[in-house]
């Protein structure tokens, strides 16, 4: 498939489900049968990578039960009233609590990781974890603002600030890619 | 759409239908919120807001209170019978006074009709209607709607029906213009007296016959019949007014179909509804509470994203 101007491939589909079936066996590694972990995806594009890991530690490792929660952090973020828009809430989908849970908040990219530093607080609302670990599929090292590193790493890339990570999944894209654009 | 069309929420009126959506949308992610064991977000913590009340309150106040303190937004409250306003203070005067103190949003409650579209001419902040004298009370409409729309499953198309003093009620205005930005069918019903004249120009019909309107209906809105506002006559009695236009359960299980019945409070136990109606599976009138908090998060979330 022929790509568009400033536009390359960093994550075939194949790929992507190589490092999937990785992160999952070291979450099985740390976490075993998941009877006192939780799995939490960030709203809105954590979400996919969550329920992606969900279904092959459920179908292909035998896991039998994982909670697994979706977190909007919208309401948390640092930057309210910072930019032009408002900024639109998703849907925060947790049916349990997380006292004395593992928790692993799941999402796509790690960039500055002020995000993450919101879903720490918002979290908890949901009571006091035991711990609290990360897991991103794409890791941009060199751009962090807060010292936040994760615990589980798809893959690491150099990328500088004018360019951007894009995570396309199957479900609402069409196809498993992840591009690098120039922007 | 992700932001408001307005910089205030001075009524219905001035909204477009995308903005009660957003304003649904959002609370909607509010309500969530409100029901965790910790029900705080840290969203408003360097916005302050004044609560000023000239007339009273309880619900109302305490819901946007709450609200206000769920989204850690600094609050003070100012209520007309403990002030300068006694002592021959302006409107102006007062509100200025109280945003040199650095206040950025005011929720305002006033007995003159366009007391809170004058303000807002006048003064920087934000300013929310929570209720001005007969003209409009536009959360009350927004949280009515939005229970609606949770109980039924949408707003468009459904038969409303507003029953009892429409003459003197601001939260029936505000609910006809929301109901009708939403392509709802308003019916309003009460003795011709309690009726405006022309109202038929805002799109509803009139219905006097409470049977009637209940049989058309969906959902009944059930107004008090607010007696300090009456300062004349225009009903014989209480007892009469009950006879004619008042819902008890013999009447709700007579009619064709299951109706939900609504209430803005507080209730005037066996006038306009009886308690056994108040209190039925029918009834969301503590629903409507519960939303009213969660509306109310979401306008202030809304319209403090516009404060630069």
């Amino acid at each position: 498939m022929s790509e568009p101007m400033g536009q390359k491939v960093l994550l075939s589909s194949k790929e992507i489900n190589i490092i999937l079936h990785r992160l999952a066996c070291q979450l099985l590694e740390n976490h075993l049968d998941f009877k006192n972990t939780v799995l939490i995806g960030l709203q809105p594009r954590g979400t996919y990578v969550v329920q992606r890991l969900d279904k092959i530690l459920r179908e292909d490792y035998g896991v039998k039960h994982i909670d697994v929660g979706f977190l909007d952090i919208t309401f948390y973020r640092d930057d309210f009233r910072r930019g032009d828009k408002t900024l639109s809430a998703n849907q925060t989908k947790i049916d349990f609590l997380v006292e004395d849970k593992k928790v692993v908040l799941i999402d796509d990219v790690l960039y500055t990781g002020r995000s993450i530093r919101a879903a720490l607080t918002a979290i908890q609302s949901f009571g006091r974890p035991l711990e609290i670990e990360l897991l991103t599929l794409i890791d941009r090292r060199f751009s962090r603002h807060l010292p936040i590193q994760p615990n589980y790493r798809g893959r690491q890339v150099d990328a500088i600030n004018d360019e951007k990570v894009k995570v396309m999944w199957q479900e609402n894209d069409g196809e498993d890619t992840i591009y690098l654009i120039d922007r | 759409m992700s932001e408001l069309s307005v910089k205030h929420l001075l009524g219905i009126k001035y909204l477009k239908e995308q903005d009660i959506q957003l304003i649904f949308e959002t609370a909607d992610n509010f309500k969530e919120v409100i029901n965790r064991s910790i029900k705080k977000v840290p969203s408003l913590r360097d916005i302050t807001i004044a609560n000023i009340f000239f007339e009273n309150s309880t619900r109302t106040r305490l819901s946007f209170e709450l609200a206000e303190k769920r989204l850690s937004a600094d609050v003070v409250n100012f209520s007309a019978s403990q002030s300068s306003v006694k002592k021959g203070e302006t409107l102006i005067d007062t509100v200025n006074n109280i945003l040199s103190m650095k206040v950025d949003m005011v929720v305002m409650r006033h007995p003159n009709p366009g007391a809170g579209i004058f303000l807002s001419r006048h003064v920087e902040a934000s300013i929310i209607n929570a209720g001005d004298g007969a003209h409009e009370h536009p959360t009350q409409a927004l949280l009515d709607s939005y229970s609606i729309r949770e109980k039924l499953g949408d707003v468009a198309g459904k038969n409303v029906v507003i029953v009892g003093d429409i003459l003197h009620s601001r939260v029936a205005l505000s609910n006809i213009f929301a109901l009708k930005l939403q392509g709802a069918n308003v019916k309003v019903c009460g003795p011709r007296t309690l009726l405006p004249k022309y109202i038929e120009s805002l799109g509803v019909a009139v219905e006097t016959d409470l049977r009637k309107a209940l049989n058309w209906c969906d959902v009944a809105n059930m107004l008090r019949i607010q007696n300090e506002r009456l300062d004349i006559s225009y009903f014989p009695t209480t007892r009469e007014y009950t006879q004619q236009f008042g819902v008890n359960k013999v009447l709700l299980d007579s009619l064709d179909k299951e109706i939900v019945i609504m209430h803005p409070g507080p209730i005037n136990r066996g006038v306009e509804i009886t308690s056994d109606v108040a209190d039925s599976k029918q009834s969301i009138i503590l629903g409507q509470v519960e939303n009213g908090v969660a509306i109310r998060m979401a306008v202030m979330y809304l319209l403090a994203s516009k404060i630069k």
